[in-house]
């Protein structure tokens, strides 16, 4: 038929496209995390052709060892605490900011909330650099921090090269995933819902706690996949911040894709990765779904 | 409406230090005529100076900008066709798979894309970063596409076939032009995604392609110089024009 | 000049048109009114074109519209939302049939010159449709929908987007850009007093089936059936049986009112037993304190039950006893009053015999 082939012929480029750029590579890195590792790094064949006989080479060797090992499972949990923490702390700052531009006069809205994009716009690599002047040992914030614990008689705080630096450097990476879809929340809110409830007797604390916020949850779990996902996959920022404490998941399958070049194993963690990320995109579209009108 | 507490205006105005006093950092640094990043101690273009002659930075920006115009120029026309097939097939696995980058961590496409390079002997290059950056540009293209065709009144459609317009001519005079603004802006936007860059391009570049971000990388792991403090400013004067351009075409796509 | 024959439309489960058969004439100004669902948009859009129905046909001039594309059809839509593109000026947007067309361009702008000054809009071609108000964007779909001439103009809830007032406007500006420029148009509303002001016929649809086609006064006065009765206008029904029934008038046991005599205005083959109401409209009953005898008329006594103030008239609802209740309205005639009885007064209440209209 005339109209179903049109649809088709749009969609096939795309289509095609991320099947071989999107699909395929997911594909073969799930293949690969059942391959030896190749003598010089890469992959070893995962079958061989014996007098005509086709025998698979494969091993569960690979997931055995992230099983076995407390190191990886220990820095799993860890990448997922700091991913956790990070993402906390975005909530917490997002919250009252916005909140203010959701209540602030509509002319005053778009500057405000451009004000929060414009430095998420600027270069990734940029943004934690920012941090690693602000925590370097000459820098004045641990000159000052230094000069307060040396009166106290205390050991010097190196802030570099610490997971206090990387949990900070997350939040500043990723606190605008929480802004925007807590102010778009927000922003939806009927303003007559607070007047009916102050009207009903609700004080200023009642009616954040009984109305604003049960209504805002939805654009909490939005922002917090948004802010948790990323953080638990990223690299950069523990590799510059972090020094050996601070290390996370990402430092790991990076380090073994790159440096190691054991890609088996670097598949599986890789692959724990994206369970983990579908896992929560999946939550989220259950929680995440509005209810109401006003809590889209 | 209520006015904003007191107590709530002053944590606003604090994030809002949090999000800009570490930028501010970086730029009045690039000005700051002394190789620690520490106090000031003069004003100097110094490190503009040595960034102009400094021809592997110069070599990176170039780079940088022929694969963001070429992941944007694809990404745009295969993120229309995205975008538009999203909108009238309503497919699972469709959106399953051109969302499905745009979810996922940036380091799983860096790292499954490396892996399918190498075993296909694809050479790592300017090449191989274009082919990787489209793959999750389409989504965010796509998204901008969808978002003005359900935008758009049905109606319009059937007014101009009712008006004597063939399907493909209604296509022509109807569709493609409403929707130009949308493409505009997903293209920019895969244009900003694309130069900013750094994890993707890490694991899909070669020798010889290393863009600005793998260059500021690269630098900053050896040493934090003012150098870089220049580099940073320039890329952020950059994302600036970029955003006033795309606020023309379409002031709502900044917000999504 | 168009005509529907036995077209019949089913989404899934859902019948939407059920054997649907209309003959609408040169010239005319015809309406399809019902309530939403009622299969009018369904039929309207299988006459554009962007519908096809399962069975029947739809011919303009003899000959069969179906197999052709919506753009092969001499027939041009008003949609509700106007469907102005809104990429294009005033002028683009009225020229756009016509480029599709492939007119030439001095044609053209002559042609959107011409048709603009017909919709007293000429100063508005360089304007884009945002810019217009609801009256004016009205004017110019008409406009576009017109400019090359259709051999039939479809418009579907055209008026539903205005306020009240320019509404009665549009209808005026309606019935005379009609009756000057000649061509038939196809009508939708759900808004009975729209139909009833602008059509020269009117076909009430109900369940994907046409329950009764009729001229707007005939179907005031004399509709076929309760559907119909309820529909359109405030409308009395009263229950009954058919006590015996002679050629030319029928005795009715209305339902604790008691037996009438009928002579207008009958439903042909009533069979005795048969269940059946007479409807009557509300004006049509006078209400006093007390009525003189008067042999031409059904006489009642009751009492008020409510009044609604509506304004230029109060509507009384008269209990006549054992729950049959009927509404009655008097104009407010009296300086300062705002009604003439208070709930709880006896009244009288009479109608002519033959104001009621008796249907199954």
């Amino acid at each position: 038929m005339h109209h179903r082939l049109s649809k088709v012929l749009l969609a096939l480029p795309p289509a095609a496209y991320l099947v071989v750029f999107f699909a395929v590579p997911s594909l073969l890195m799930l293949l690969a995390s059942f391959r030896y590792p190749g003598e010089y790094g890469g992959l070893a064949p995962w079958y061989y052709i014996d007098d005509g006989q086709l025998s698979l080479d494969l091993t569960t060797e690979n997931w055995l060892r992230l099983v076995e090992s407390t190191i990886y499972l220990g820095l799993l949990l860890k990448s997922l605490g700091f991913a956790l923490l990070t993402t906390l702390i975005c909530a917490l700052m997002a919250y009252p900011l916005a909140l203010t531009i959701a209540r602030s006069p509509k002319r005053h809205r778009d500057l405000l909330l451009l004000l929060v994009i414009l430095p998420f716009w600027s270069n990734f690599l940029v943004r934690i650099y920012a941090w690693m002047i602000i925590f370097s040992p000459q820098g004045a914030l641990s000159e000052g921090l230094n000069a307060v614990t040396g009166l106290l008689g205390l050991e010097p705080v190196n802030l570099m090269f610490s997971s206090t630096a990387v949990i900070v450097c997350l939040v500043y990476v990723h606190l605008p995933f929480m802004i925007l879809p807590l102010y778009a929340n927000l922003e939806k809110h009927d303003p007559a819902l607070l007047d009916a409830a102050q009207d009903l007797g609700a004080n200023a604390r009642q009616r954040f706690w009984k109305i604003t916020w049960p209504l805002s949850l939805p654009g909490i779990y939005a922002g917090g996949v948004l802010v948790f996902i990323p953080s638990l996959g990223i690299f950069a920022i523990p590799d510059l911040l972090g020094g050996t404490n601070g290390i996370m998941i990402g430092n790991v399958i990076k380090q073994q894709f790159v440096e190691a070049r054991d890609w088996p194993f670097g598949s599986v963690l890789s692959l724990v990765l994206t369970a983990i990320t579908l896992m929560l995109v999946a939550i989220a579209g259950r929680f995440g779904r509005p209810k109401g009108t006003a809590n889209g | 409406m209520a006015r904003p507490r007191k107590t709530l205006l002053l944590a606003s105005a604090l994030v809002y230090l949090f999000l800009y006093i570490p930028l501010a950092v970086v730029v009045v640094f690039s000005f700051n005529d002394s190789r620690l990043n520490a106090e000031w101690v003069g004003f100097t273009w110094k490190w503009y100076d040595q960034l102009f002659s400094n021809p592997q930075m110069l070599q990176a920006a170039r780079n940088s900008l022929i694969i963001a115009l070429a992941a944007a120029l694809l990404s745009g026309v295969l993120g229309c066709l995205a975008g538009i097939a999203l909108h009238r097939f309503r497919q699972k696995w469709l959106s399953a798979l051109v969302l499905g980058p745009v979810a996922m961590p940036d380091i799983l496409i860096g790292v499954s894309l490396l892996l399918t390079f190498m075993l296909f002997n694809i050479g790592l290059g300017s090449i191989s970063i274009i082919l990787a950056h489209v793959s999750f540009c389409i989504g965010f293209v796509a998204l901008a596409v969808q978002a003005r065709m359900s935008g758009m009144d049905d109606s319009l459609l059937e007014a101009a076939r009712d008006l004597g317009a063939s399907p493909w001519q209604s296509f022509r005079l109807i569709t493609l032009p409403l929707l130009l603004p949308g493409v505009i802006a997903g293209m920019m936007m895969a244009f900003t995604l694309s130069i900013d860059d750094f994890v993707v391009t890490f694991f899909t570049a070669g020798v010889g392609s290393a863009t600005l971000p793998l260059e500021i990388y690269s630098m900053v792991k050896i040493a934090v110089t003012p150098e870089v403090n220049a580099v940073s400013t320039l890329l952020m004067l950059l994302t600036l024009v970029l955003i006033t351009v795309l606020s023309r075409f379409s002031p709502q796509s900044l917000r999504s | 000049m168009l005509e529907i024959i036995d077209v019949s439309r089913r989404y899934g489960e859902y019948l939407a048109l059920r054997d649907v058969n209309l003959r609408v004439h040169a010239g005319e100004f015809f309406t399809l009114l019902g309530p939403s669902g009622c299969g009018k948009t369904t039929l309207l859009r299988s006459i554009a074109g962007f519908d096809h129905p399962d069975s029947g046909d739809i011919l303009l001039d003899g000959k069969s519209l179906l197999h052709l594309p919506p753009e092969k059809r001499p027939v041009h839509t008003v949609f509700q939302s106007y469907a102005l593109f809104p990429h294009m000026t005033v002028a683009d947007n009225i020229a756009f049939p016509l480029r599709m067309a492939k007119l030439d361009k001095t044609e053209i702008a002559r042609r959107v010159e011409e048709v603009l000054e017909d919709v007293r809009l000429p100063d508005k071609a360089r304007h884009y449709p945002q810019a217009l108000s609801g009256g004016q964007r009205q004017r110019i779909a008409i406009a576009r929908a017109l400019v090359n001439r259709p051999r039939l103009l479809l418009l579907d809830e055209p008026l539903s987007a205005l306020d009240a007032k320019l509404r009665e406007q549009m209808q005026i500006e309606l019935i005379n850009l009609q009756k000057d420029i000649g061509i038939t148009f196809v009508y939708v509303t759900h808004d009975q007093g729209e139909a009833l002001a602008l059509s020269h016929r009117i076909a009430v649809m109900n369940q994907g089936e046409i329950s009764q086609i009729d001229e707007p006064a005939q179907l005031y006065n004399c509709p076929g059936n309760r559907f119909v009765a309820d529909f359109i206008g405030q409308c009395n029904i009263l229950d009954g049986t058919v006590i015996e029934s002679h050629s030319d008038r029928v005795d009715v046991e209305l339902d604790g009112l008691g037996r009438i005599s009928l002579s207008a205005h009958i439903p042909a083959n009533l069979h005795s037993g048969e269940r059946c109401a007479l409807t009557l409209r509300p004006e049509k009953i006078r209400l006093a304190k007390q009525l003189e005898a008067n042999d031409a008329e059904l006489h009642f006594r009751g009492q008020v039950h409510d009044t609604l103030y509506m304004g230029d008239v109060t509507i009384y609802i008269v209990e006549l006893g054992e729950g049959v209740k009927v509404e009655a309205l008097l104009a407010n005639s009296a300086p300062g009053r705002a009604r003439l009885f208070d709930p709880g007064d006896t009244v009288e209440i009479a109608w002519h015999a033959d104001a009621g209209h008796l249907v199954r």
